[in-house]
């Protein structure tokens, strides 16, 4: 016997989360569950929530100021072109109150910039309240800190190069030990570790709490700076309390730059979307791959229903039956979408990806070309139903959110996070109300 | 007027810095000049074979002779760049058995140590084997690192006082009369070592004799004097999977044929390879029938390549040579001998000899001779002792290996770089300062990247030569950004910046060849952490204009 729900999300990153945080709110009674297999993508993620930052097919690399203005002109089939700008709008504000007092940005249209730990730039339309003091165009004085033993972030480096990117304020950078890092390759959550638990340290002073000592160490090195920038350690679970004694006891404001993987704020995100999933009632089951699925004859001329899918639990096959399916399994990075070398697929439901046949025309030559691979994914229409080769829904029980879908490369776009609640959302919200109609 | 050096030695392949080390040791003033970086031609693009001599056992018996002679001395004086592997020459049922009997008997008129091995036994050596491979011939291949063991060469060419310019390409040769007496070269960013974003210069060198040792480019060379050098540069493929799906070398044991070896080398095995002949050594079609050719053929000696996961593929181009009128249609019939041409004796024009053709196993032996036919022609008798005297990083191994744990680092990770430095070790590693690591794929050190960098200055090519950083999985993108943090404070935020996107393209090139499955999926997060997390595509510092910061959110 399949267990029965209304509503099955099949991926838990951004879109799989918030599709299915969209269809518990629009159907109240529905059951909804999620299933995912790997850890989500999310902790390679920046934790920035960006809408878009540039005009696809604009050369003039200059970000757009308000992402919404160009929404309107995206090219046909661009996931945000088949869900419409309001659609984008209602999302992000659906974001807004599941990201609470966690995320800030929503006072204005405008895209925030946002300082890298390359040390560019980069525009993004929500931001974690942790980098919030470090906009880039504020234009206070900036010190940033970096620790010798984190080779991701130099400090130094990253203020030359906010004066290259032509930031409109002096910014210098210092690096320095770690109080209680003794081992030179510690992971990132060790540091967060740390603070989190304010551990006690050595000092050349004696012993202390990490977070004074790091207040003391950073200390003699502050002039007149009112912010400092530190990469993203501060803290995992007490992130807020952290970075609010640092702030205090140095008496400027601190805040934290982005890093690359496993980053602390795209983990602090994820934690936060599985916390609203709870409230929200929606049963998660995690670390099973979903391995085949059924279908039964329409019961109209729709085309085919999926009946229910077989999730694999640690080798026992377990049917699902939904009434509706979200599939949001991520793109090339989060393996919704693979490849061979003759072919690049969609593994579970074999929905239709157009590519090239020969693989030498899926790339460019420049790394940062206009590259055809960052563009595979599914078709939808505007239901967001993945398309067949003739147009034709796939499924018609199956919608796909998030960057399962084709048609727009999040990565010169900035786009990622955005088209992720986008069509999660719509995904979401569609298949509660065909779930309870 | 006096020169200002003895002898130029073109080119910085294996060749170049063997040739550079064995006359500078015999006390010679010598100058090296490297178009690109060192090893940038032939020897970076090899797939890292020491070859036993088995390979030519049967159709070239003085090369196979050649080879194991060198093989044994390089095990010893270049220990830290050899990984004593062996090999196996495999026979699958379609092979002919007298082509293995012909090889085995070869082997041992060449004085190669052979052995035949069942197909069993085979297996048990080598446990992907495909199950129908019938019997093999085990010899005593191993592996190398080209770019350790160059780099190793120009470094005590150095320490015996030469000039090694890279990034210097030769756009000239001075001649006068019947007499080359100097090149003038172009210095990418002035003499010494390469900083980007720094203008270059030209410079005319004048010697007292000049060395062509630019292999597959030595006819352009030789043209830049009237000369002509006829060399046939011949393309192959080579195809590097993430691990090591084998541990010893596996050769097919058929007369000939494209696809016929799998070199275990460093974490990966290297495919290969084709034979082809081209026109031009720098500017030849990379395709991708090449590739699954590799994948699809080698499948037949070890199956699970099929499904394997290829990181890149590079192509390389031999600078094989035969003398005029031999009239060999099939590149894969040249001979692999080398050839010294003394222009003075063919030519009639004195001052320079090139030397072409060869292989890099026995480029010890040839530079040996070069620098005999030098020291005749100047005059100077003193005698080669590269034989003996080991290389920067390999004189005392032993002592080394006793004590890897003591730099404070995990034991996988010393022991990787332990291996990559050789007796050099301690002095690289042993450091108050922190030493995180920089390339978590290859477990390569600050310490080590910034050994590199102070012998190679802004070049992270040359740093990835020496360490391996950025050559793992990843393929460099996890750690492209950290190597490029370490040049600075030393250059400048720009020449950093220049320096990161040069290595970032240059990795991108051959991993397009391996695009599908895992590697595509790297690939994209690659360019996902690149561009969106560090919106390095869409670099403010690099744009023309600057744009309005005040018409952003500056926060509420």
């Amino acid at each position: 016997m399949a267990i029965e729900d209304d509503v099955l999300v099949i991926g838990g990153g951004l879109a799989g989360t918030t599709a299915a945080l969209a269809a518990a709110a629009s159907a109240k009674d529905a059951r909804v569950r999620l299933v995912t297999y790997k850890q989500s993508t999310l902790r390679h993620a920046s934790g920035l929530i960006d809408i878009l930052g540039y005009a696809p097919g604009d050369d003039a690399n200059a970000p757009l100021v308000d992402p919404f203005d160009a929404l309107e002109d995206l090219p046909e089939g661009h996931p945000y072109e088949r869900v419409g700008s309001q659609a984008v709008r209602d999302a992000l504000a659906f974001f807004d109150d599941i990201a609470g007092d966690a995320y800030a940005g929503g006072h204005t249209d405008a895209n925030a910039l946002v300082p890298t730990h390359g040390g560019t730039v980069k525009p993004t339309a929500r931001y974690p309240v942790s980098t919030a003091e470090g906009l880039a165009s504020d234009p206070r004085e900036t010190l940033l800190v970096g620790f010798e033993t984190l080779p991701d972030f130099d400090a130094p480096l990253a203020a030359s190069h906010l004066e290259a990117a032509g930031a409109p304020f002096e910014a210098r950078g210092v690096t320095l030990s770690f109080p209680g890092i003794v081992r030179d390759d510690a992971k990132v959550t060790r540091y967060a570790h740390l603070l989190d638990h304010d551990e006690t340290v050595s000092t050349g002073s004696g012993e202390t709490g990490a977070r004074t000592a790091l207040v003391t160490a950073v200390e003699s090195y502050l002039e007149d700076e009112p912010r400092v920038g530190f990469p993203a350690v501060l803290g995992d679970e007490h992130a807020d309390e952290v970075r609010n004694v640092l702030s205090d006891e140095l008496g400027v404001d601190v805040f934290e730059i982005p890093m690359g993987p496993p980053s602390l704020p795209g983990m602090r995100l994820e934690e936060r979307l599985y916390d609203a999933l709870e409230d929200a009632g929606v049963r998660v089951t995690s670390g099973v791959p979903v391995v085949e699925y059924e279908t039964a004859d329409g019961d109209d001329d729709r085309g085919w229903r999926i009946d229910h899918v077989v999730v694999d639990r640690h080798g026992a096959e377990i049917p699902h039956r939904g009434d509706q399916y979200v599939l949001a399994t991520g793109g090339l990075v989060g393996k919704g979408i693979e490849s061979d070398r003759e072919q690049v697929s969609e593994p579970i439901f074999n929905c239709h990806v157009p590519h090239a046949e020969d693989r030498y025309d899926w790339f460019v030559d420049d790394a940062f070309g206009e590259q055809p691979f960052a563009a595979f994914g599914l078709v939808p229409d505007r239901e967001l139903r993945p398309l067949d080769p003739n147009g034709e829904p796939e499924f018609e029980n199956l919608r796909a959110a998030g960057s399962v879908l084709g048609g727009y490369d999040y990565a010169a776009e900035k786009s990622g996070a955005g088209v992720s609640l986008a069509t999660g959302y719509v995904a979401g919200t569609r298949a509660g109300e065909e779930a309870t109609r | 007027m006096a020169d200002d050096t003895e002898v130029l030695v073109l080119g910085g392949g294996s060749t170049g810095c063997g040739i550079a080390r064995d006359l500078a040791m015999r006390g010679l003033e010598v100058t090296l000049l490297e178009r690109g970086t060192l090893t940038d031609g032939t020897t970076g693009r090899m797939h890292g074979l020491l070859h036993s001599g088995g390979r030519y056992a049967v159709s070239d018996q003085a090369s196979a002779t050649e080879c194991i002679e060198e093989n044994e001395i390089l095990r010893d004086v270049a220990s830290h760049c050899v990984e004593e592997t062996s090999g196996l020459f495999v026979q699958r049922p379609e092979d002919p058995d007298e082509y293995f009997q012909e090889k085995l008997e070869g082997c041992r008129d060449c004085g190669i140590p052979a052995r035949v091995l069942s197909g069993r036994e085979a297996r048990e050596v080598e446990p992907y084997l495909a199950d129908d491979v019938s019997r093999a011939i085990e010899v005593p291949d191993g592996a190398v690192d080209p770019f350790r063991l160059c780099v190793a060469n120009a470094l005590d060419a150095q320490n015996h006082g030469a000039r090694i310019e890279t990034h210097a390409e030769v756009i000239d040769l001075l001649r006068e009369g019947d007499d080359i007496y100097g090149v003038t070269v172009r210095h990418e960013s002035g003499p010494g070592k390469r900083t980007h974003d720094t203008p270059g210069t030209t410079e005319e060198i004048t010697a007292e004799y000049v060395v062509n040792a630019t292999g597959a480019w030595a006819g352009q060379i030789g043209a830049m004097a009237d000369l002509d050098v006829a060399v046939r540069p011949s393309k192959g493929v080579m195809t590097i999977m993430n691990v090591r799906q084998v541990d010893t070398v596996i050769n097919r044991c058929r007369p000939k044929g494209d696809a016929d070896i799998i070199v275990p080398h460093e974490t990966t095995a290297i495919l290969g390879t084709t034979d082809e002949e081209v026109s031009d050594p720098d500017d030849y079609p990379e395709e991708q029938w090449e590739v699954d050719q590799m994948i699809d053929t080698l499948s037949e000696l070890v199956p699970i390549l099929e499904e394997a996961r290829t990181i890149r593929s590079f192509w390389g181009v031999r600078p094989l040579y035969e003398p005029p009128g031999t009239g060999t249609t099939d590149p894969t019939d040249i001979t692999r001998d080398f050839f010294l041409l003394d222009h003075a004796e063919r030519d009639g024009v004195s001052g320079m000899t090139s030397i072409v053709g060869g292989k890099f196993t026995t480029y010890r032996a040839m530079a040996e001779e070069i620098s005999n036919h030098v020291c005749a022609k100047l005059g100077v008798s003193a005698s080669c002792a590269t034989a003996e005297e080991p290389l920067p990083g390999s004189e005392n191994i032993e002592a080394l290996e006793a004590g890897m744990d003591q730099f404070g680092l995990r034991s996988p990770v010393a022991r990787r770089s332990t291996q990559r430095l050789g007796s050099r070790a301690q002095e690289v590693l042993e450091t108050n300062e922190a030493n995180p690591v920089i390339c978590q794929c290859e477990g390569v050190t600050r310490a080590e990247v910034c050994d590199a960098i102070e012998q190679s200055g802004s070049d992270l090519n040359a740093v990835r030569i020496r360490t391996r950083a950025s050559m793992g999985n990843c393929q460099g993108g996890f750690c492209c950004q950290n190597m490029a943090n370490e040049l600075h404070p030393t250059y400048d935020e720009a020449t950093v910046r220049a320096a990161l996107d040069e290595l970032f393209q240059e990795r991108w090139k051959g991993e397009r060849h391996a695009l599908w499955g895992e590697q595509l999926s790297q690939a994209m997060l690659n360019y996902a952490l690149h561009a969106t997390t560090m919106n390095r595509d869409q670099d403010p510092a690099d744009a023309s204009t600057g744009f309005d910061y005040a018409r952003f959110d500056g926060g509420a």
